[in-house]
């Protein structure tokens, strides 16, 4: 285990392992904006500079290798004007709109421009401007907010092994694409939308649902497939307006489409809010009339005072056996546990079963 | 899960998730697994970024497929003897496991004798893979020092299912892949909670923690603990209640968040006996199919709206919660099944939620060391029985439930319904990645259904001309059921001969088309293999 120093810190790291991590173990925080802890280093957005000694130039901490003996340096005057002058540099070439940017408060290029001060711009000239908007439904593309910092391309590539964006063109041209710059036709995992820095990459069901501010995380898990994600849903008033995950979860922070996106079935109109009672024969086709001619709206109280007085008669008149019930796959634990109960304390029978054959 | 059950004593996924990215081999049969279960295709992806080699079995071209270092294209229905046929070569090359066989397992000899006839050849007849790509299959999964099996409904969805699971789990046992991390058995369960509503006895029978209804000393303990008398015999499965709901003798139904006319397979024999019950109470989210043919409808709670726990595949109970208010007069599952019981005059009386969980690990001592406190941040895997326990990532460390694991001698059994003159194609359904089963919650989400809204019916490039259909082109897909309009995909997914629908689309119900035949232990319909027909519009 090799012997490095770091703002005059010492300490034994694993061979191999990057000044950025080393320093990491050390509580000592250097910026980032292309790096990202699950990804293969790339050492683009150059913020990572770090000074070691016996090397005449600032080199990048995400790409370089811990050597035995290594005095390194992260902050010094020399260090921060470099910083600051790349951080100038990224914002020349990015939308001024923090007011009505999806990511304001979750930004790490907004908290970097904080910290740095900057606010006027030695650098102000051209703008790249992207008018194309991607048509797909779920992730909205702001190519103008981009930083080139690859994260997308890595992850799209390296976790999801799908590999629906590159980097396309050169220099001050370059932007990251689907092929031919197409509209994102690919599995919309939006893994991209989890590792991007800015407000390139967001939600198209995001949009001006709530920021940051009087929004909660609610940690549960997911209601899809048997995974069992852990997702944290942000709760703005008494809607979901986004989702996401933490890292340190069995999935590890990654969701699927279903899991990120599927979530606005909770808000829907559709949604049953009263209990119904049937007013016309069975015989009719319910899908072929209005749910109004088929059901009326009851309370609580009438709609189970009528279930118990008809399922005694059926039972009193049939024998328990005559009736069952069919749980949900899709309800708690608890909740199945209640409903098999009920049919076999309650009603006393083992006509119990739920879709696990489906 | 009978199947599993049968074997070890215990039927779960034997291992976890986690471990998936230390496989050095990874065996997927009948799983389309980057679609129906993303984040574990993510996992299957890592261990082969690490260097892990890929096996996929599937009739259809999956996207797996393109990670797989072998890909063995049965046909449809044929998976016994795909997989004897490989064990027939593990046998031949010596690659078995004899340590672990002598002291872990029983029946080895019978077992053996039973795989003389599936030669390679024989194997290649039936299942249309070449020979070569069985003994490579054989080779690559008989060396390999941590395999772990894959499989959904893809194997279980048949008449002979439970033979399927038979057969893999004689596959884990004699190259000794089981008891071991990073091996193992591992059914992927579809939904967010059906290892719960199995573990919580949702079953005609078992009680909660799969103790069998007619046990005496099973019933004897619920008895107790609920304080009333109980009944001894086994129940109807969910395939047999719609057969006793048309029959007559079944007269009232209570259906809590599933909807079996999409979900069940001939979707015409399922309305049917929802329509002949005297009593049809349904609890659910939204108005779905089944909740149009009840007497009642009664509002629920969605998974954003209440506390609790789920069970996800890999046996780990995690925190559900409140994030928001359920709308209007909506009410949790729990808040009404008690209300309706008090109406009975039995009360479901608990000071909160996790009393109903105490309770659970009182009557079921494998969860009885999981609290909610526990699982604040992390979920744990079951068999966790004290509070000190840490769980169980991978089961049978120290040997199997029941004693020792079982070998099961299976022959091949064709499908109930093959393809003939009039009913030419195979058709196998399932689900695709944008929708989710019967599309209650995904059908209402807009954005999928921007990208996802069209029913279609999945056919091979050389079916389509053969049959004069063009990409897109509406077409009449028919079984002896019934038929369905919906459009061809042409695509070199499926087999030859083969067509591939998915299930989510009311419009173009894929289980107007499937088979009720059903797998004698299990009850599983064979929505994997039916007859059907197709014709141009």
């Amino acid at each position: 285990m090799p012997k490095v120093t770091i703002d005059g810190k010492t300490v034994n790291v694993p061979e191999g392992i990057t000044v950025l991590d080393a320093a990491k173990r050390l509580h000592i925080s250097i910026p980032t904006l292309c790096h990202h802890p699950k990804l293969t280093p790339f050492g683009g957005c150059r913020l990572c500079l770090i000074e070691i000694k016996g090397i005449p130039r600032p080199v990048t901490s995400c790409t370089t290798p811990v050597s035995e003996g290594m005095e390194v340096t992260t902050t010094s005057p020399n260090l921060e004007s470099l910083r600051k002058t790349v951080l100038e540099l990224i914002l020349s070439d990015h939308p001024n709109d923090c007011m009505v940017c999806e990511r304001a408060g979750d930004c790490t290029l907004q908290e970097l421009a904080y910290f740095y001060g900057i606010r006027e711009n030695r650098f102000e000239g051209e703008r790249r401007i992207y008018t194309k908007r991607d048509g797909n439904p779920f992730i909205e593309r702001d190519m103008e907010k981009c930083i080139l910092c690859g994260r997308c391309v890595k992850v799209c590539d390296e976790v999801e092994g799908v590999g629906a964006i590159d980097f396309a063109y050169r220099g001050f041209k370059s932007k990251i694409c689907p092929p031919y710059e197409k509209d994102l036709d690919c599995e919309f995992c939006g893994q991209c939308i989890a590792v991007c820095p800015t407000g390139a990459l967001t939600g198209k069901s995001w949009k001006q649902k709530g920021r940051q501010k009087e929004v909660r995380e609610v940690d549960t898990t997911c209601g899809y497939c048997g995974c069992g994600c852990n997702l944290t849903l942000h709760v703005h008033g008494n809607e979901v307006i986004r989702v996401d995950s933490k890292a340190d979860t069995i999935n590890e922070g990654w969701l699927c489409v279903k899991g990120r996106f599927g979530y606005n079935f909770i808000s829907s109109h559709d949604r049953l809010k009263k209990p119904l009672i049937r007013i016309t024969l069975k015989t009719r086709d319910a899908s072929r009339v209005t749910r109004n001619e088929v059901f009326r709206e009851a309370s609580w109280d009438e709609a189970l005072d009528y279930i118990a007085e008809r399922l005694k008669s059926i039972r009193d008149k049939h024998g328990p056996d005559s009736f069952a019930g069919l749980s949900s796959a899709r309800a708690t634990n608890e909740e199945n546990y209640l409903f098999q109960k009920f049919v076999r304390a309650v009603i006393g029978t083992n006509n119990i079963d739920h879709c696990a054959r489906y | 899960m009978a199947g599993l059950a049968t074997v070890f004593g215990s039927g779960a996924m034997t291992n976890s998730m986690p471990e998936i990215v230390n496989n050095d081999l990874i065996f997927v049969i009948g799983s389309n697994t980057t679609e129906t279960h993303p984040i574990i295709g993510l996992k299957m992806k890592k261990a082969f970024r690490k260097g892990a080699k890929l096996i996929v079995a599937d009739p259809r071209r999956i996207n797996l497929v393109r990670f797989a270092d072998l890909w063995l294209q049965q046909r449809p229905g044929t998976d016994v003897a795909l997989l004897n046929a490989i064990m027939h070569v593990i046998l031949k090359e010596s690659l078995e496991d004899n340590e672990f066989i002598k002291n872990h397992t029983e029946g080895f000899e019978e077992f053996r004798a039973s795989l003389a006839e599936f030669t390679p050849e024989v194997g290649e007849k039936i299942t249309g893979v070449p020979k070569e790509k069985i003994i490579k299959a054989a080779m690559l999964y008989g060396k390999a020092e941590r395999a772990g099996i894959y499989y959904t409904m893809g194997m279980t969805q048949h008449t002979h299912g439970t033979d399927n699971v038979f057969s893999i789990a004689n596959l884990a046992l004699m190259t000794g892949n089981l008891g071991k991390e990073s091996t193992g058995v591992n059914p992927l369960r579809g939904q967010n909670n059906v290892q719960g509503a199995s573990d919580m006895g949702c079953a005609p029978n078992v009680y909660p923690g799969y103790q069998k209804v007619d046990m005496p000393q099973a019933k004897e303990k619920f008895e107790k603990e609920w304080g009333v008398s109980l009944s001894g015999k086994i129940g109807l499965t969910a395939t047999e209640m719609t057969d006793s709901a048309i029959s007559g003798t079944l007269k009232a139904m209570y259906i809590m968040g599933e909807n079996p006319v999409l979900s069940d397979p001939d979707m015409h024999h399922t309305i049917k006996a929802l329509k002949n019950l005297e009593f049809l109470v349904v609890q659910d989210i939204f108005l779905t199919e089944t909740a149009e043919l009840a007497d009642v409808v009664l509002p629920a709670a969605c998974f954003a709206e209440k506390d609790g726990t789920f069970t996800n595949t890999d046996r780990r109970v995690q925190r559900v919660r409140k994030a928001v208010n359920p709308p209007g007069d909506a009410r949790e599952d729990s808040w009404i099944i008690a209300e309706l019981s008090k109406r009975f005059g039995y009360e479901m009386k608990y000071n909160s939620l996790e009393d109903i969980m105490k309770e659970i690990g009182r009557l079921w001592p494998a969860v009885a060391g999981i609290t909610y406190s526990r699982i604040e941040k992390h979920g744990i895997q079951w068999p966790c029985p004290t509070p000190e326990h840490p769980g169980t990532p991978y089961l049978f460390k120290g040997g199997f439930p029941r004693g020792k694991g079982r070998f099961t001698a299976v022959s091949y059994r064709p499908s109930a319904e093959l393809p003939d003159d009039e009913y030419p194609f195979v058709l196998s359904t399932g689900r695709q990645l944008f929708q989710y089963h019967t599309g209650t919650m995904t059908r209402k989400t807009s954005a999928i259904e921007a990208i996802a809204s069209q029913p279609y019916v999945e056919i091979h490039p050389e079916d389509a001309r053969r049959l004069n259909i063009a990409d897109g082109q509406k077409i009449t897909v028919s079984s002896r059921r019934g038929s369905i309009d919906l459009a061809a995909k042409i695509t070199e997914r499926p087999l030859r001969g083969m067509v591939f629908i998915p299930f989510h689309f009311k419009e173009a119900a894929a289980n107007v088309l499937t088979n009720t035949a059903t797998d004698p232990v299990c009850k599983i319909p064979e929505l994997k293999v039916c007859a059907v027909k197709i014709k141009a519009l």
